[in-house]
This record gives C-alpha cells, sequence and structure tokens, in this order.
C-alpha cells in the first residue's frame, strides 16, 4: 500500500519554526552571554524539568504534523488525511465502541434494550466491543487484570526508564571525559555548575511510568473511556496536542513581527509615528477582545464555505481555518508587547550608548537593529513563553463561544464544548471534560513554569552577578553615583511623565 | 566606655566576605570617617550595625555594642527601636529615600517617637524642619517631594533622622548626589547639629576631603579590611597619613594646589574578596611592597595617639620605603588653529505642561559663545542643570539648536540635516559620565571600536583591525579586549573603551561630559592622566564638562563658568581659580572641601 505526503499549511509552517528554532540555538551556541543565561535556565531543576514535559509534548505535535493519504487499492486517494502520530495511535482507534463509556469500562454507559438469546427482552448495559471484552466474568477478574496490566506497564517504564538513564550516563561520560560509573556518580551528586541532568532523568522516568501503564492498559480497554460516538478520548486528547500547540506557536510568529517593528519605531522615532501607533493599538484594545476575534473568525467561516469547492480533503478545510484563527488572535493579540517594547525603547533611546552612535551618524534603522533590538531581546522571549499558554487556553475558551478552530477537528476547546451537554447528562459522563482538563493543565502548567524560569535568567534586574566583578552584589553606590549628574534636558524628562 | 564599639565585625554574602574583622569605636559627640572605594565595604559595615544587611548577608563573627548593648544578642523587637531613637541613618540618593505619595510632614512624623497627639506631632515636625533650615516649615508640611529640590529633599531626609533623637547618626555618603554648593551647605548642617545635639556621627564617604573637613578621625577600608586609623589634625589634616594606600588615594586626588603635577594612579584593581588572604591585601597593588608583604598578613601597629596603621613599613625594622615623588605633568601647548568656535548658541526645549495643549518653553542654554583652538583644553564647570551637556549635544548636532551658530574645524554646522552633518561628525566625539550606560551590553568591544568607522568611513575596511588594535594598547588595554563583552570590565577600564570609541575615528575635537564623576578616585587618577597623555599626543582639543573644580585645575587651559544656560566667566584657568571676578565663581570655589 502506498502513500502521498500531504503538506498542509500549518504543517509548513511548524517545521518552518522548527528550523527556525534550529537556527536560534546554533545563534545561542554561538554568543556566550546567550549561552550563559540559557545555562542557567538549564541548570534550574524547575527548567530542566518543564523542558523535558515541555519537549514530550512538542515531540507528540511534530509526529502529529506529519501527514499523508493512503492510497487505496483502487488506485484512488483515500479521503482521509492521517500523520504519523495515527501510526503509533493505531491501536486506539481500532477498536471504537457504540457510545459513551467510562474510563476503563468493560460496559456502555448507558441501559439498552437488549434480546438475550433465549428471547427475552432487557435494558441493561451491554458488554462493550473491546474494552474488556477478553475478560470471561467482568464483575470478578476486571480489577485483577487492571492491576496485573498496570503493574506490567509499570515494570516496562521502569525498564524503559533504566535505559534512558544508561544512554544518558554514557552520553555524559564522553562529554564529561570520565567512566561510566562515574558518570552515573555525578549524575547522583551533581557537581558545582552541572546542568540539572537529575530532574531531567526524574522527569523523564516518571512519564516513562506513566506511558507504560497507559500503553498496557491501552491493550484491552480505553483508558479514557469513550465520547459519544464511542470514539476514544485518549486517541482525541492527544490529537489535540498538536492543535494546542500550533495556536499557542504559529500565533507568536504573527505577533512578532507587528510587536517588535511597530514597538520599536513608536518608541525611538516618537513624533507622528508614535502617535500614530499608539492610536492604533488604543482603538484595538478598546473593542472587546472575544468580540473582535469572532467577528473575523465568523467573516473567515463565511469566505471558507463560499469556496468550499477548493479544498480536497476535510482535513485541509480545518487546517485553514486553524490557520485563520492563529492569524486572527496574532493580529489583535499584538499590542501588550508593542506597547512593552515602546516603553523600553523609550528609555534605551536616552541611553548614552545610542547617543554615541547617534554622533558616529550611525542610520535610525541600524540604531534600532545594533542597539535597540538585541537590548529587549529578553523582554521578546520572556513575553513570548508565557504568552504561549494564554495562547493554548485562549484556543479553549473560543471554541467553547463557537469561534475556534473547524469543529471537526480535535482541539481540547472542542471536547469542553461538548462537555456542556456531556455533563447535563445523567449518569454524568465527566471523562472527555476531564483528560482535556488535564493534558491542558500539564501542557500550560510546564509552559508557565518554563516561562518563570527563563524569566529569571535573562530579566537583568534579578541580580546578575559576575564572578569577577569584587562589586557585584556588594555594593551598589556605583550605579547610584552614575546618577550623580541628573538629566538636564527637560525634553526627556517632560515626555517621559506623558508616556 | 565608647558610644559604639565595633570588635572584629566579619560579614559575609554567600562566599564574599565584603566586611573582614572591622574593629573601631565612637565615642560619644565625636564623627568617624569611613573612607574607601567603592567595594572597601563601607557601606556594609553601617547596614551590619543596623542589622538591615540585604538579602543573603549576614554577620559571622564580631560584637557590636552600641551604649553597653550588644546588639547582636537583641531580639528584632528592641532592635527596632533602636533603629531611630538609638542609631539613625541618612542615604545616599534624596531622589529616591522619600516616599513620593506623602506628604513631606507624614513622613518626619513617622519616625516621632510614639506616644505624641497630633498637635504635639505637627508642632514637633515643624521645629525639626525649621532645625535642618527649611524655609516656612509650617507651610512645608503640607507639600510633597516632588515640590522640593534635591538639597532640601536631603534636609528633610535628616529631619526624619532627627526625629528620634538619635545618639548616632550614621550618614552614607550623604552629599554625594549633591552639586558642589549644596554638598557645602548639608555638610555644614550635619557638623552643626551633630556639635549642638551632642550626637555621635560616623561618616560614610569615598572623599578625602569631606573625610577631612567633617571627622575627629578617620578609618580607611580597603577591599574589607580597615588598613589604618588616623586622627585629623586641625591644621595638617591627613597629612600624618602613613599606609601607602592613604598616600596613594591622596596623590590621585586633583587638587588646586597640586596643579601641573601628574596623578597618582594605583595600578591594578581590589582583589575579588571571595579568597583567603595569605598576605596584605594592597601588597600587589603597592610600590613598596616587600617580602614579608605578600607572606604575612601585617598586624595593627601604634604610631601615635589614636594612630594606627595595618603596614609591614611600620612594624618592621628592616623595611625601607622608597621616596615618593609627583612626576611633573606635561600640558600639550595649544595650537593656533581653531577646532570649535560657538557663537551665541541657545537650546531652547518645548515642555508639556499639565494642562491640555499647555505648553512651556524652557532656555536650557541661552546664547554662549566660546572658540577652542587644536590642543587646548575648556572646561566648562557648572552644576547640575546649568545647561552643560545640552550645550555639547547641541555642538554635535545631536540637539537641534534654537539660535547661534557652531563652526567645526572653520566650517559652520549648524542647522544642517542630518544627511549634510554626516561629513563632520567624525571631527568631534563625546565620552559620556556613566560608563556602564555608555556602552551596548550586547556588543564586543571589537564591534563597538568598529561602529564609528563603519559608519563614517574611517581608513580601509581590511584594516581597521589593526587600527583597533593600536586604539586599545593607547588607551591602556590588553588586546584580547576586542572579542570580550563590555560586562567584564571595571568601570575605569569602560570608561579607556569609550575614550578608545571616540578615537576611533579620529577626531580633532574631544567632548568629555563628567568623564571621571562615576569613578573612584584612584580610576578617575588613571583617566584623567590618561586624557592629557592623549592631548599632547594627537593634538586633541579637549571640551571638558566638570562640576568638579580640582579636576578643571589640573586639566584645563581655560575654563568658563556657566549658570543657568549662560557663561558667567570664561578666562584663563589659573585667573579663574584664584581671582575669581564673578559672584557665581566666588561661590563655587568657596564651597569646594
Amino acid at each position: 500500500m502506498s502513500f502521498q505526503p500531504v503538506i498542509l499549511w500549518t504543517d509548513a509552517l511548524v517545521w518552518l519554526l522548527v528550523l527556525a528554532c534550529m537556527g536560534f540555538a546554533w545563534h545561542i551556541a554561538r554568543t556566550p552571554a546567550l549561552r550563559a543565561s540559557w545555562h542557567k535556565v538549564l541548570v534550574r531543576p524547575m527548567g530542566m524539568s518543564s523542558l523535558a514535559v515541555l519537549a514530550l509534548f512538542v515531540l507528540l505535535g511534530l509526529a502529529d504534523s506529519l501527514h499523508y493519504r493512503d492510497r487505496l487499492d483502487n488506485g484512488q486517494l483515500d479521503v482521509e488525511v492521517k500523520s504519523v502520530l495515527d501510526i503509533a495511535l493505531a491501536p486506539l482507534t481500532a477498536h471504537p465502541e457504540r457510545t459513551y463509556s467510562a474510563p476503563l469500562a468493560t460496559h456502555a454507559q448507558s441501559r439498552e434494550t437488549v434480546e438475550r438469546p433465549d428471547g427475552s427482552v432487557v435494558r441493561e448495559a451491554p458488554r462493550l466491543q473491546f474494552g474488556g471484552a477478553h475478560l470471561a466474568d467482568p464483575e470478578k477478574d476486571w480489577l485483577g487484570d487492571v492491576l496485573a496490566r498496570g503493574a506490567k506497564g509499570l515494570m516496562l517504564g521502569l525498564f524503559a526508564s533504566l535505559l534512558c538513564v544508561g544512554l544518558l550516563a554514557l552520553i555524559l561520560s564522553t562529554l564529561w571525559r570520565c567512566t561510566f560509573a562515574a558518570a552515573l556518580a555525578r549524575l547522583r551528586l551533581p557537581q558545582n555548575g552541572d546542568l540539572a541532568w537529575r530532574s531531567l532523568v526524574l522527569t523523564f522516568a516518571l512519564l516513562l511510568l506513566a506511558t507504560g501503564v497507559v500503553a498496557s492498559l491501552a491493550g484491552g480497554y480505553h483508558v479514557m473511556g469513550t465520547d459519544k460516538v464511542g470514539q476514544d478520548v485518549l486517541y482525541q486528547t492527544l490529537k489535540s496536542i498538536r492543535t494546542g500547540l500550533v495556536i499557542g506557536t504559529l500565533t507568536t510568529l504573527v505577533t512578532l513581527p507587528a510587536a517588535i517593528g511597530l514597538g520599536l519605531l513608536a518608541g525611538y522615532f516618537r513624533g507622528w509615528m508614535d502617535d500614530a501607533i499608539q492610536f492604533v493599538y488604543t482603538t484595538l484594545n478598546s473593542i472587546p477582545w472575544v468580540l473582535l476575534v469572532a467577528a473575523a473568525v465568523l467573516i473567515v467561516q463565511v469566505f471558507i464555505e463560499q469556496n468550499e469547492a477548493s479544498f480536497s480533503s476535510v482535513a485541509e478545510r480545518a487546517d485553514v481555518r486553524l490557520l485563520a484563527l492563529c492569524v486572527i488572535i496574532g493580529l489583535t493579540g499584538w499590542t501588550g508587547l508593542a506597547r512593552l517594547l515602546r516603553a523600553e525603547t523609550l528609555k534605551l533611546r536616552e541611553l548614552d550608548y545610542v547617543t554615541a552612535a547617534r554622533a558616529f551618524g550611525v542610520s535610525g534603522p541600524r540604531i534600532l537593529l545594533r542597539h535597540i533590538l538585541p537590548n529587549v531581546q529578553h523582554l521578546i522571549l520572556i513575553s513570548v513563553v508565557m504568552d504561549f499558554s494564554g495562547l493554548v487556553l485562549a484556543e479553549a475558551i473560543l471554541s467553547y463561544v463557537g469561534v475556534g478552530v473547524d469543529p471537526v477537528m480535535n482541539s481540547w476547546g472542542n471536547m469542553i464544548n461538548a462537555a456542556r451537554l456531556e455533563l447535563a447528562r445523567e449518569p454524568v459522563v465527566w471523562w472527555p471534560l476531564l483528560a482535556a482538563f488535564s493534558f491542558m493543565f500539564a501542557l500550560v502548567l510546564a509552559a508557565n513554569l518554563f516561562a518563570d524560569v527563563v524569566q529569571d535568567a535573562f530579566d537583568p534586574r534579578s541580580g546578575v552577578k559576575h564572578s569577577d566583578d569584587p562589586r557585584s552584589g556588594v555594593k551598589h553606590s556605583d550605579d547610584s553615583r552614575s546618577g550623580v549628574k541628573h538629566t538636564n534636558n527637560p525634553r526627556a524628562a517632560g515626555t517621559e511623565g506623558q508616556a | 566606655m565608647s558610644l559604639l564599639e565595633i570588635d572584629d565585625l566579619s560579614v559575609r554574602i554567600g562566599d564574599v566576605a565584603p566586611v573582614d574583622g572591622v574593629s573601631f569605636s565612637i565615642d560619644a559627640g565625636e564623627t568617624y570617617a569611613l573612607l574607601g572605594e567603592s567595594g572597601s565595604g563601607k557601606s556594609m559595615t553601617a547596614l551590619a550595625l543596623m542589622r538591615l544587611l540585604p538579602a543573603g548577608g549576614r554577620i559571622v563573627g564580631g560584637r557590636v555594642s552600641f551604649g553597653g548593648q550588644v546588639l547582636g544578642e537583641l531580639p528584632e523587637s528592641q532592635m527596632r527601636t533602636l533603629r531611630g531613637r538609638g542609631m539613625a541613618m541618612i542615604f545616599q540618593e534624596p531622589q529616591t529615600s522619600l516616599n513620593p505619595v506623602m506628604t513631606i510632614g507624614e513622613q518626619v512624623a513617622e519616625a516621632l517617637p510614639p506616644g505624641m497627639s497630633r498637635n504635639e506631632q505637627r508642632n514637633e515636625v515643624i521645629r525639626l524642619l525649621d532645625e535642618v533650615g527649611i524655609p516656612d516649615p509650617a507651610l512645608r508640611v503640607h507639600g510633597y517631594p516632588f515640590e522640593l529640590s534635591g538639597g532640601q529633599k536631603q534636609r528633610v531626609m535628616i529631619a526624619q533622622a532627627l526625629a528620634g533623637n538619635p545618639k548616632l547618626l550614621i550618614a552614607d555618603e550623604p552629599t554625594t548626589a549633591l552639586d558642589v554648593t549644596l554638598q557645602a551647605q548639608i555638610l555644614q548642617l550635619i557638623k552643626r547639629l551633630a556639635r549642638e545635639r551632642g550626637m555621635a556621627l560616623l561618616l560614610i564617604t569615598h572623599d578625602l576631603g569631606v573625610a577631612r573637613h567633617m571627622a575627629d578621625r578617620v578609618g580607611i577600608l580597603y577591599a574589607g579590611q580597615l588598613v589604618e586609623n588616623l586622627p585629623v589634625d586641625s591644621e595638617r589634616g591627613l597629612e600624618r597619613a602613613f599606609h601607602p594606600y592613604t598616600r596613594k588615594l591622596m596623590a590621585a586626588v586633583p587638587s588646586l594646589e597640586r596643579a601641573g603635577e601628574r596623578l597618582a594612579a594605583i595600578p591594578g584593581r581590589v582583589p575579588p574578596l571571595n579568597q583567603a588572604f595569605v598576605g596584605c591585601r594592597f601588597a600587589d597593588r603597592c610600590a613598596h611592597a616587600f617580602e614579608p608583604c605578600a607572606a604575612n598578613v601585617p598586624d595593627w601597629t601604634r604610631l601615635g595617639e589614636g594612630h594606627a596603621v595595618r603596614c609591614h613599613l611600620a612594624s618592621l625594622p628592616q623595611a625601607v620605603r622608597t621616596a615618593e615623588t609627583a612626576e611633573a605633568l606635561q600640558i600639550a601647548e595649544p595650537g593656533q588653529a581653531s577646532v570649535l568656535s560657538v557663537r551665541d548658541l541657545a537650546v531652547t526645549f518645548t515642555q508639556r505642561t499639565g494642562q491640555l495643549f499647555g505648553k512651556k518653553r524652557i532656555q536650557a542654554v541661552d546664547g554662549i559663545s566660546f572658540e577652542l583652538n587644536a590642543g587646548e583644553t575648556l572646561a566648562l564647570v557648572g552644576e547640575s542643570g546649568c545647561g552643560k551637556t545640552t550645550a555639547a549635544k547641541a555642538i554635535l548636532g545631536l540637539t537641534p539648536l534654537s539660535a547661534g551658530e557652531v563652526a567645526l574645524d572653520g566650517q559652520s554646522v549648524s542647522g544642517l540635516p542630518e544627511r549634510a552633518f554626516k561629513p563632520y561628525r567624525r571631527l568631534a566625539q563625546i565620552v559620556f559620565q556613566d560608563p556602564y550606560s555608555s556602552l551596548n551590553p550586547r556588543m564586543r568591544v571589537g564591534d563597538i571600536l568598529q561602529e564609528g568607522m563603519a559608519a563614517l568611513s574611517v581608513g580601509e575596511a581590511g584594516r581597521r583591525h589593526e587600527s583597533i588594535a593600536a586604539l586599545l594598547e593607547k588607551v591602556g588595554l590588553a588586546p584580547d579586549a576586542v572579542n570580550r563583552y563590555p560586562h567584564e570590565f571595571s568601570g575605569g577600564q569602560r570608561q579607556r573603551i569609550a575614550i578608545a570609541r571616540a578615537l576611533a575615528v579620529r577626531p580633532k575635537l574631544l567632548i568629555c561630559d563628567e568623564p571621571t564623576s562615576a569613578l573612584d578616585v584612584s580610576v578617575q587618577a588613571q583617566i584623567l592622566n590618561l586624557l592629557a597623555d592623549l592631548q599632547r599626543e594627537e593634538g586633541l582639543a579637549m571640551l571638558f564638562i566638570t562640576h568638579n573644580l580640582a579636576a578643571v585645575g589640573y586639566l584645563a587651559h581655560r575654563v568658563a563658568v556657566m549658570k543657568a544656560g549662560r557663561i558667567v566667566e570664561l578666562g584663563a584657568t589659573r585667573d579663574i581659580l584664584t581671582r575669581p571676578q564673578h559672584p557665581y565663581t566666588q561661590g563655587l570655589l568657596a564651597s569646594v572641601v
């Protein structure tokens, strides 16, 4: 069976972003100051752990961004667009149920009228087609089976973790130029200045154990239950990761150029340009955000429906809508960062090194590029990392309101939206909400913790200490004495107050 | 029994020991000055005895007793009553030490002892404000800090400190942020208050002049350790100082009497304090160091009444002190060619006022004129806000002028648009006051030096690294500085980089805007010497902007005194310093301590 790769718009952008990140990593490796800051991030156990969790999410998201279409036996392409993640998750999708079933359940959620072989008709919850189908007597065997499978999964996870520790120690032993045993010992008791490898190992081990248990249980049950049409909820949640990541990252691609460009221009050139840019973002900010996004999304939706014919598959249509959503959120969300950068630029442009550059006749754009932009880099990075979690949550909110991603696309927002009705059922269907919530929570928490660590490492005010300077942290009079001569430029004082 | 006795006090912050075994005592009514450069641990000592060390800092040894009470044993609640009522502190920066949203009266009243009625409080506050010389205290009580000038804020802070009627006043660089004339007034005020109230005063300063003027005894701190305890002689001041560091410091201060002598610079820098010292901490920078200096920590040697020193030269008989002679300073001979000519230069700013569309015009520079020839130094002296920096920026074409004419190298450049000005940019360059904000922290030194050359196409692109190497050597930096970032350098080294950056485009005029006021005394000497040498070698014209009259006498040929945007007096340095005509200049000179 052959296949044809499909490159959706967001796929292309996601991989472009991966390339950009690799370029950025190379840039970091070459710049000592940046390397030192990132080193500070990775020395902190919290930074390493949250990065490991994030990395796992990103890995799943990337696997879900390699799409293809199967070629059917009759030579035609399958209408369904699948991804590499779908291959890995095939066991989850192979055995759908008819409708709702609870996590690890053996029977369906709701009673149905069933005709017994003996002809009698009863109302009971029927056995599931897959979940626990291998059990002869679910009442008796269920707990033992679940525990046995869980234990097997734990063992598997443990084995995989040990393998990972060994692998890491092997790599580190070449890096540290010591024996394997010494590397293991140093992993356990890190030396000063080592990265937080131990936290990495612990986080990874926990993740592997959890994965082992889930994978083992998934062989006989629907671990997170099934939804209204009997689809595995775990599968849906995992597929939603990509949607969340795409919204969280691609949106910043739209935000950054606008925010950086307009923020720096307004702050540096001031005058009419500042007035115009300020006018635009104050106007944007004074329209309720959800309303603005809803209006834009509805327009795009109408456009998509009118051009239905130009999309060759449902996935493509959903993808275009996702991309449109990113652009819309991005275009309405640049104001905060732009405002921050404008204020910082206003401060930086009065600094002496900018004046010195102007005394050399260096042109405005060049000053922005060489003197201002590198000095607001940390602000941009911090706000990008911090906005990420906000955007993931925004997707959930917008989908809940009904102006988010396409309803056919797996997303946490859509799952939560569906939960509105599910929670009103009797008995309550709680697991899709719980699954979506816990995965989103894990991603957002990891992103927030990571953002905190990044902020600490990059914020110059958080006490950057240079070991070669005996004064650092000891005495501040050096800095305050530099304030001996207060600005005798009343214009600067006046406009700062006005800003 | 002294009022305050400090015995072997040690403080640690992480693995740094900013204060290491410091002992001294202060009697009631006495003034003791702790003198040291930045990083010597003088402020840390003061904070340690108030038990107000910054986060991470702790007292690791020693005993502090105040009026018979051992402070280390007091619970925090009693310590709190002691702060303010027993000992009070005034800080360096009046701008940030007062809360901008509280009235002056409220802030002073806060420090009054509890148990007073509102009326008593009010009267007491007015009395205190009157005592520190605030005019119309009954009205000012309801004012806010922004309504006060810098000097008045400092007075309010002193009133606040006096509110608890303390026995000991700790003044941490109380006048460093103030202008010369204000400094003299505030010092006088503090001195008078201490005398009238019989208050002991612990003065923390980096300024030898202030210490000599104010103190009964001086303790010199170096790298966290007290190296000399010295009584101030009423006639000879600190002349009796023995320690080589103290003597070097004294020789490093430019003064009116020693014009024409090269300033003594101390080579090297203060050692990092995160190590255990085996020998004398000053040994590797000391001109008189001999064998025991590197091997043994020197002990105290008594030299006279109240005079003790921690130096092997004093304790070991075999020590020979090499003679110290001041080198003569060679000042460049001014040439004939005019490099800068300024005629009726005026700069006006429009400031928005509180009202809608309200605008106010401020005359920052109000018609100044002067000429500057090649190889000549003109000092522009004045207090903050008098328009000296604005004038410099206007000359460089960085601030639009509202009237007048500026000619660089005979060519009129005033009013030229940016594009037309560019060819003249390389003629005049500037060195700023603060070496921390004048270098882009994200650029390597090599790139910083190259920026001007590239922008103004000075020299061939391929050979620029050679001229950069030559520049670094000229300003006394190692060639490997090219690949390093500014934060790896100390303040003095950064100022050298800034000077090299300005010289990179081979200007004819160098404007130095307070180039040394953010630096320590010994470093200031290095930079002033460097500027004098560069001028002689390159034939540079220099416009030297400063508020420090002593530095003026050191390297300027002529002096222009500025007040409120105008030049009130212009003439040869010697004439102005010895026979000032204008009352303002006379006032300035009288305030130098």
